[in-house]
């Protein structure tokens, strides 16, 4: 289903440009969404599950407005290329202790890490603040 | 006793051999066949592990140990144990059940933990990395830190930041995809994966974790290996760029690994010696015959 998750990057991309802190909204109604994608010609029950979807991923959040849901992003689109990158540099460790050998995500395989020492811990220290402002 | 004394020579054979391949370099111009040395050596520290317990507590029975254990099982339904096999035999045999259950429980763990982690990062990039002409089949990260990496599986992906869009020159940009297409195609996360679970069921041992480093580092080797076959220069280069790039200077002496791995990987793309093949095939044969003597011994031979 590589479609499906097109979709819910378009979706996301509609409520994020709702989003910007320059102006604030208080989230998109399917409707709404759908309109904003109305060149793809998408059924409202498609944006409806694409929506359900990512609210049970914890992408957005919803929130009862009268008869309609209403969704807003659940962090902004940097919080979520902050968390990746944690985990691209390898620096995502809980509680911050420094990755022993063997014991690295090994869930990805990094060409090279160009950031040690005390500047991995810096730049750890200053995505993980990223990431929790914005989510917070 | 012999099998006892068989499997502690080879658990004892076993620690020398990693202690002496960690701190090998001929391994750097052989990193397939090392790679393949030490998958042999960690599934033997694995068997000799629980080999020295079982085949202890098990003497009694005598033969082979799979044909020991099935009849202690049949003895324990009955509630009928030969004398010799008293609280001490017992207890031993309990031992090494418990370290095989232990080592299995702490790898299909990492291995689920592994995909649970990967599942949760495609899902993410899915939704914020985006495709870009300039790195066609790669997915680009908007962050200026430089970044290269491969996510593994069965539609392996292979990312970059803008950050390293910015850093490296078109070739640099092409020997970085190359490599990192490497470690997607010969499934190195798998390669990885035993040291991982060894190093987690284990108590933090010195030579473990010298042997995980070293099959780290040989990894990204052999990825090097396949990358410099088409961008023999470019590599070198994108690799001296993605070592210079910190933009905040690091205290002196708080170099991390990092930066001796990068070095070595340098220093080997300028050795231009042939490959040590008959110290490699004599090292490959010795280690699989550590992994394959427990297994004898627990089968019957």
């Amino acid at each position: 289903m590589a479609g499906l998750g097109e979709l819910e990057r378009a979706v996301m991309e509609v409520l994020w440009a709702r989003d910007a802190p320059a102006d604030p909204t208080d989230g998109a109604t399917v409707r709404e969404v759908a309109d904003a994608l109305a060149d793809r010609k998408l059924a409202y029950t498609t944006v409806m599950t694409v929506l359900d979807r990512l609210a049970g991923k914890g992408m957005v959040v919803r929130h009862r407005d009268g008869r309609a849901w209403r969704y807003r992003p659940a962090a902004p689109r940097e919080a979520y290329i902050a968390q990746l990158m944690l985990d691209a540099l390898d620096l995502a460790r809980p509680g911050g202790a420094p990755a022993g050998a063997g014991d690295r995500g090994a869930a990805l395989v990094r060409f090279a890490r160009s950031v040690s020492g005390a500047e991995a811990e810096l730049l750890r220290r200053a995505l993980e603040d990223q990431a929790r402002e914005r989510e917070g | 006793m012999g099998q006892v004394a068989v499997l502690a020579a080879v658990l004892a054979g076993t620690v020398l051999a990693v202690r002496l391949l960690a701190r090998a370099r001929w391994t750097w111009r052989l990193p397939r066949v090392a790679i393949l040395s030490w998958q042999a050596l960690g599934l033997a520290i694995g068997l000799a592990l629980i080999g020295v317990p079982l085949a202890f507590g098990l003497a009694p029975y005598g033969g082979p140990t799979a044909s020991a254990a099935t009849r202690l099982v049949g003895d324990l339904v009955r509630g009928d144990l030969p004398p010799a096999m008293g609280p001490v035999r017992l207890a031993a045999v309990a031992v090494g059940v418990a370290v095989a259950a232990r080592l299995l429980w702490v790898t299909g763990a990492s291995a689920l933990e592994v995909v649970r982690d990967r599942r949760r990062h495609r899902d993410l990039l899915t939704l914020v990395g985006r495709r870009d002409p300039a790195v066609p089949g790669a997915l680009v990260l908007d962050h200026p830190t430089a970044a290269a990496y491969c996510l593994p599986g069965l539609r392996p992906t292979v990312v970059v930041s803008a950050g390293a869009l910015a850093l490296l020159r078109r070739a640099e940009l092409d020997a970085v995809l190359s490599h990192e297409r490497a470690h997607a195609v010969e499934r190195h996360d798998i390669v990885l994966l035993p040291f991982l679970a060894l190093t987690r069921a284990l108590p933090p041992l010195g030579w473990l974790l010298a042997a995980s480093e070293a099959v780290e580092l040989l990894v990204e080797m052999r990825a090097d290996d396949r990358a410099r076959r088409h961008h023999a220069a470019a590599l070198a280069a994108a690799l001296r760029r993605f070592a210079d790039a910190p933009a905040v200077h690091a205290p002196a002496g708080a170099l991390a690994v990092a930066d001796r791995a990068i070095a070595a990987r340098l220093e080997r793309l300028c050795d231009h010696r042939p490959p040590p093949l008959v110290r490699g095939a004599a090292t490959l044969g010795l280690c699989t015959a550590l992994a394959a003597a427990p297994l004898a011994l627990f089968l019957g031979g």
